[in-house]
């Protein structure tokens, strides 16, 4: 019983990594329509540059701190630079972007920090919180920081101006402008925050996963696995299916299919729900008239 | 010509390689209302896009004596200019306060927007109940007026309409415009509307402007006689 309570809580500390992964796939894609596969190695990157800053002694919060807000700012850069100019190129041009870009960010990751897995350091140590045992206390942790990004996000798109008029630049370009919102920066905000989320969930997820190159892969095709379990268009249903996910697949390694071949769950529930319900659990079937 | 909030000399506009607008002229008073009146495809949608920068345009576009030509959508907005375009340009899936909360975006006066918050809702108590609805659901009229309210939360120093009576019963028409003319006659708003009902916009407008195939075809103060022979001209060819 333990041990199964054991695997739940792992479970849900990856799924609350996947939750917020997903949310920043969600994010991009209701503005743009498009899939950012460059999200995870983005994210791998941003969780280098926080390992540097503890490497050379940073206290970890403000290793974390500085790392969201300079993610943050690269995303917004990344948007600018590469990826504006292709806003009106058709779909695959964009989709060739983004794998370019994680080629890059995958080979830079490796040229300037080495192929080597590493040690992440955690916030969350010492014993399991509470006194129980099935949680350590980083899987604790963890699960509360991906609460409270989820939150706070929330909280940013319903409740700020500003988070009102990214939802009315995604849905509405052209009456977007003409109330005067300058619909080009919502959608680099909207990298910008896709790229901070991202950093927080590699941060989230390195103590787990160890750090190296090639870590967010995984992540990345759990995430996606959410967010197409949720629907891809609603961040409530990322967020749950990415939840969802982490305690499937802990739970499907642990007993089921062993943990060789878990990353197959992701790809099985990606396939199952395109064929059974391809609007995922809480998205909206959209129905146009011709 | 002084005292006019909006000028326009030597209009063109395009859309990809095809020109449009060949050389408009024309003006709208401060405190005054210019009626754009033309048939199907003359150019009256394409006149308002042209202003708002949503497609290439060349020409002198001066906005209370500051040429606008050459600058952006979002940047003309700013200035005042609120464009509700054809098809309501509703945020469908906000809800109606989300919706008019967005006309206001780029002001600061809190007070000031609330007031503009009751005022709208003064003009269309329906809107206040249905403040929390999401817009998508609101019949057209409705639409409409979220439309209006939205570009007058901007405070605009010009109002540009782009077929307010556009697919709406004949009694929601004649509210939605006695609202108009109160809100020009009553706060000085500027506005220039496009309407295919001409009679109905010959009565809220002190000037016409008739277009054809891109081009004025006539222009002067609307009471004129000669207004409705011309008018009637160019939509019946007669």
């Amino acid at each position: 019983m333990n041990a199964f309570l054991h695997q739940l809580a792992s479970g849900a500390a990856l799924g609350g990594v996947y939750a917020i992964m997903a949310l920043a796939l969600v994010m991009i894609y209701q503005a743009t329509q498009l899939v950012n596969f460059a999200q995870g190695e983005m994210a791998m990157f941003s969780t280098y540059f926080a390992w540097k800053l503890t490497d050379l002694g940073w206290p970890y919060w403000r290793a974390f701190a500085v790392t969201v807000v300079v993610s943050f700012l690269g995303g917004v850069l990344i948007e600018r630079v590469v990826v504006r100019p292709f806003a009106k190129a058709p779909v695959l041009a964009s989709v060739i972007v983004f794998i370019g870009l994680s080629l890059i960010f995958n080979a830079l990751a490796g040229w300037l920090y080495g192929y080597s897995v590493t040690d992440f350091p955690t916030p969350f140590d010492g014993p399991p919180w509470f006194g129980q045992r099935a949680m350590s206390a980083h899987e604790s942790g963890s699960i509360l920081v991906s609460l409270a990004v989820l939150m706070l996000v929330y909280a940013f798109f319903r409740f700020t101006p500003l988070g009102l008029a990214m939802r009315a630049a995604a849905q509405n370009p052209t009456s977007s402008r003409l109330v005067g919102i300058r619909v080009g920066w919502m959608l680099a905000i909207g990298w910008g925050l896709a790229a901070a989320i991202g950093a927080i969930a590699g941060m989230m997820a390195a103590p787990i996963v160890y750090l190296d190159p090639n870590m967010m892969a995984g992540v990345l095709l759990y995430a996606f696995a959410g967010a197409v379990l949720g629907g891809i268009d609603n961040p409530f249903g990322a967020a749950f299916g990415g939840f969802a996910v982490g305690v499937t697949e802990n739970l499907m390694g642990a007993y089921v299919v062993g943990s060789e071949v878990k990353l197959s769950v992701a790809l099985a529930i990606i396939v199952g729900v395109l064929v059974w319900r391809p609007s995922g659990l809480f998205g909206r079937r959209l129905v146009a008239r011709v | 010509m002084s005292g006019a909030i909006l000028e326009v000399r030597g209009l063109n506009a395009f859309y990809g390689p095809i020109q449009a607008l060949f050389g408009l002229d024309f003006a709208v008073e401060e405190g005054g209302a210019t009626a754009l009146l033309g048939a199907n495809g003359a150019g009256k949608t394409t006149t308002l896009r042209a202003l708002s920068g949503l497609i290439r345009r060349q020409g002198d576009i001066r906005l209370g004596g500051k040429p606008i030509a050459g600058l952006s959508t979002e940047a003309i907005a700013r200035l005042g200019v609120a464009h509700v375009p054809d098809g309501r340009g509703t945020f469908t899936e906000l809800t109606v306060e989300e919706n008019l909360r967005l006309g206001a975006y780029v002001r600061s006066d809190r007070r000031g927007v609330r007031r503009d918050f009751e005022r709208v809702f003064g003009y269309f108590p329906r809107l206040a109940e249905r403040r929390r609805q999401q817009a998508g659901t609101l019949s057209g009229g409705e639409q409409q007026m979220l439309a209006i309210s939205r570009a007058l939360l901007m405070r605009p120093a010009l109002l540009m309409l782009d077929e307010p009576s556009f697919g709406l019963a004949p009694m929601v028409v004649a509210e939605i415009f006695r609202i108009l003319a109160a809100i020009n006659r009553d706060e000085g708003v500027s506005m220039l509307i496009v309407e295919q009902n001409a009679s109905l916009a010959l009565d809220l407008a002190d000037r016409a402007v008739l277009i054809e195939t891109g081009r004025a075809a006539m222009s002067g103060p609307s009471q004129t006689r000669g207004a409705d022979d011309a008018v009637r001209r160019s939509y019946l060819g007669y």
